[in-house]
């Protein structure tokens, strides 16, 4: 990856945003490689940026000059279907990614390993003041991503029990929901040297190694729902067996290969396999919101921009605890 | 030393079982338990051949032991009660399905949900509380706990009723669980067989879109014209599946074969709903990206409860909803054997015992 430069106009509706920082998402490392088929290079990634507004439309009116604000992995979408009208403008079959999309008129998206973008007003969040600026912008992808299922399929009963498959960008920020939801929550990996960091520094209440298969025998049936971050292909038999009577495990991963779904215990236990794709610009500012009143902020590890591709070798081998995030202010001058 | 099957009851009993993975059936003389106090005694009049039953005497799913007397949709009359039974009496018609016990005492149990309690026990081939082996409904009689047994509705025909008590709440229970039970939802039903078409009829009955989902051609005017369904979509048919992508509420689908679901996840609406009720008896492939990004979700579904049964057969008989079945004698049990694991019935057998049971 090398550096680029990219300057867009401000239209009626458009905020133009400096960025300070910008998480590096395991979706970015994704597409740079083109792991899933349809990167068109040059591709500029970066969708959970936060910085300042430098610029704003005649029509703008959620937003003014100096806030502080956050573009996460949407830029546009068509506003009209029932999806974009219900709130819901991840769903919408013309939703505009963040980079590696296209507008309407057929330019492309660029995101936020940049100095600057310019979005509509729509498509940007408004930065709680009491959120740290480098800890909050991987909310921005990850945060909302693991919020919205937690929302949709009623993970938010205090006294529940979720699990959380895989510890990364999402699964921890997964955790720390989970605590604020009241929920008692075991983070299930397969990596044994996690234990401690998801006890005592993330405030899980157990943890659970896939390969102990004595572990993973007592805790059958013992959890309301599984949220499972995990993007390589994994087996999904024993999560299952872990649920209880008409228990959800719901996928946020994306394997870039089918996995194998027993269907005998869905079928003796009631039990579902669900899947949720980000969320809508509305619920992303609740997480927002509701992420600055429980102190709730990703765990990362601030680098320069000229470590990015450094950063995503070790991303590739879940060297990090949990999140790079570029300084880009400090780190791409023109 | 194991008692044999004619010793182990005190009350003699026979019907036909199957004795080897080979599944052949054959006359065989066995016992059934005391009345019990909560127990009722019935003559068997009809039962009807599932899929499962099939799928149990040749041991397709691997757990099966022999001999096995089949047979969950059992219907026949009381003949006899024990003290504390309140529910039925000498005479009345009743109905038992796939389950004959459970724990009574799991959360399961206290939620009508006796269909997932762990220690559920199945009408046939599983361990009873006194450690005998159940027997089903290819028989003469039964003793069955009152609370497992269902009151037949005085107007629904014993024949045509019987194999409600498992393809009707096999499908019944996901449509009321899943919300697909309502006007406004389009369902969708993939395998036209027991539980398929009688899943069209409950989904009339309930003013759902009903859009059948099959690997036949041969059905199509079957499915539309006498079972009312609305549209009828061949599954191989490309172009049929993609004029119909994201147009379905959920789907139910009944097949046991193992295949691809990609095509039906593709069927449903966002946030749709596909819900298995078929086992088949290996994995399937899970493309996970339609899942995300339609907010969709895959679930399973096992029979139903008691109490949701009763409600189902009670349902059934106030919209005159029964299944569709080919009557035979016992003597053609092989054959229709055969038949069914071709598929080559409308849609459900169902072995007149009364009729044609006798001793050997």
């Amino acid at each position: 990856m090398t550096a680029r430069a990219f300057t867009g106009e401000n239209g009626d509706e458009d905020v133009t945003i400096k960025i300070l920082f910008c998480g590096v998402c395991h979706s970015d490392l994704h597409v740079a490689k083109n792991e899933w088929g349809f990167t068109n290079y040059p591709v500029v990634p970066g969708h959970e940026m936060v910085g300042t507004v430098m610029k704003v439309g005649s029509d703008v009116k959620k937003f003014k000059v100096g806030e502080r604000v956050g573009v996460g992995v949407i830029v546009g979408s068509c506003k009209k279907c029932e999806s974009c009208q219900q709130d819901l403008e991840n769903y919408c079959p013309q939703t505009i990614f963040t980079y590696n999309s296209h507008y309407t008129d057929g330019t492309k998206t660029y995101g936020g390993y940049s100095d600057m973008i310019v979005v509509d007003e729509r498509y940007v969040l408004r930065f709680p003041d009491n959120l740290p600026l480098e800890g909050g912008a991987p909310l921005l992808c990850a945060g909302i991503t693991v919020y919205s299922p937690m929302k949709y399929y009623g993970m938010t009963e205090p006294g529940k029990h979720l699990g959380v498959a895989g510890l990364g960008g999402l699964g921890h920020v997964a955790v720390k929901m989970g605590k604020a939801f009241g929920l008692k929550v075991t983070v299930i990996s397969s990596s044994p040297k996690k234990e401690t960091e998801a006890i005592e520094r993330l405030g899980a209440d157990s943890f659970l190694v896939t390969s102990d298969p004595a572990k993973m025998k007592a805790a059958l049936g013992t959890m309301d729902y599984i949220i499972d971050t995990v993007s390589a292909v994994h087996p999904l038999l024993p999560l299952l067996s872990l649920l209880k009577l008409n228990g959800k495990l719901v996928t946020v991963g994306l394997p870039d290969k089918p996995l194998e779904l027993p269907i005998f215990p869905l079928v003796l236990g009631r039990k579902l396999v669900g899947g949720s794709d980000i969320g809508g610009m509305k619920e992303t500012q609740e997480m927002l919101d509701f992420c600055a009143k429980h102190g709730i902020a990703a765990d990362v590890e601030v680098i320069q921009m000229d470590y990015i591709n450094t950063a995503m070798e070790r991303l590739a081998k879940s060297d990090v605890r949990y999140r790079f995030v570029i300084d880009v202010a400090s780190s791409l001058s023109q | 030393m194991a008692k044999s099957p004619e010793q182990e009851h005190p009350q003699a009993a026979f019907g036909w079982a199957a004795r080897d993975p080979s599944g052949l059936l054959s006359p065989f003389k066995f016992s059934r338990r005391t009345t019990g106090e909560k127990d009722v005694k019935f003559k068997v009049f009809f039962c009807g051949i599932c899929h499962s039953d099939l799928h149990s005497v040749r041991n397709e799913w691997g757990f099966s032991t022999y001999p096995l007397v089949p047979g969950h949709e059992i219907v026949g009359e009381v003949v006899e009660v024990g003290s504390k039974v309140e529910k039925f009496k000498a005479g009345d018609k009743v109905g038992v399905g796939c389950l004959v016990g459970s724990c009574g005492s799991c959360d399961s149990c206290h939620d009508q949900l006796e269909n997932y309690c762990p220690k559920m026990i199945l009408t046939y081939g599983a361990m009873y509380h006194d450690g005998t082996m159940t027997h089903g409904g290819y028989s003469n009689m039964m003793v069955v706990d009152e609370h497992f047994a269902i009151k037949f509705p005085q107007n629904m025909p014993l024949d045509a009723g019987a194999p409600l008590l498992c393809a009707g709440i096999t499908v019944y229970s996901p449509m009321k669980f899943f919300g697909l039970d309502h006007p406004g939802i389009h369902l969708g039903l993939v395998g036209l067989g027991g539980l398929g078409h009688v899943a069209v009829k409950f989904a009339k009955a309930m003013g759902v879109k009903v859009t059948v989902i099959s690997s036949s051609p041969g059905k199509r005017e079957e499915a539309l014209q006498r079972l009312g369904a609305d549209a009828f979509l061949i599954s191989s048919d490309t172009n049929q599946v993609q004029a119909a992508m994201g147009t379905m509420d959920g789907i139910i689908d009944t097949v046991s074969a193992v295949h691809p679901i990609l095509p039906l996840i593709g069927l449903l609406k966002q946030n749709g709903k596909l819900v298995l009720v078929g086992a088949p008896d290996r994995p399937l492939e899970l493309p996970v990206f339609p899942l995300i990004f339609g907010r969709k979700i895959v679930a399973g579904s096992c029979i139903g409860g008691i109490q949701e049964t009763q409600e189902m057969i009670d349902f059934a008989a106030k919209h005159k909803i029964t299944a569709d079945i080919e009557v035979i004698s016992i003597d053609y049990v092989n054959t229709a054997m055969d038949r069914l694991a071709k598929g080559d019935v409308k849609y459900r057998f169902v072995i007149d015992i009364g009729n044609t049971l006798k001793e050997a």
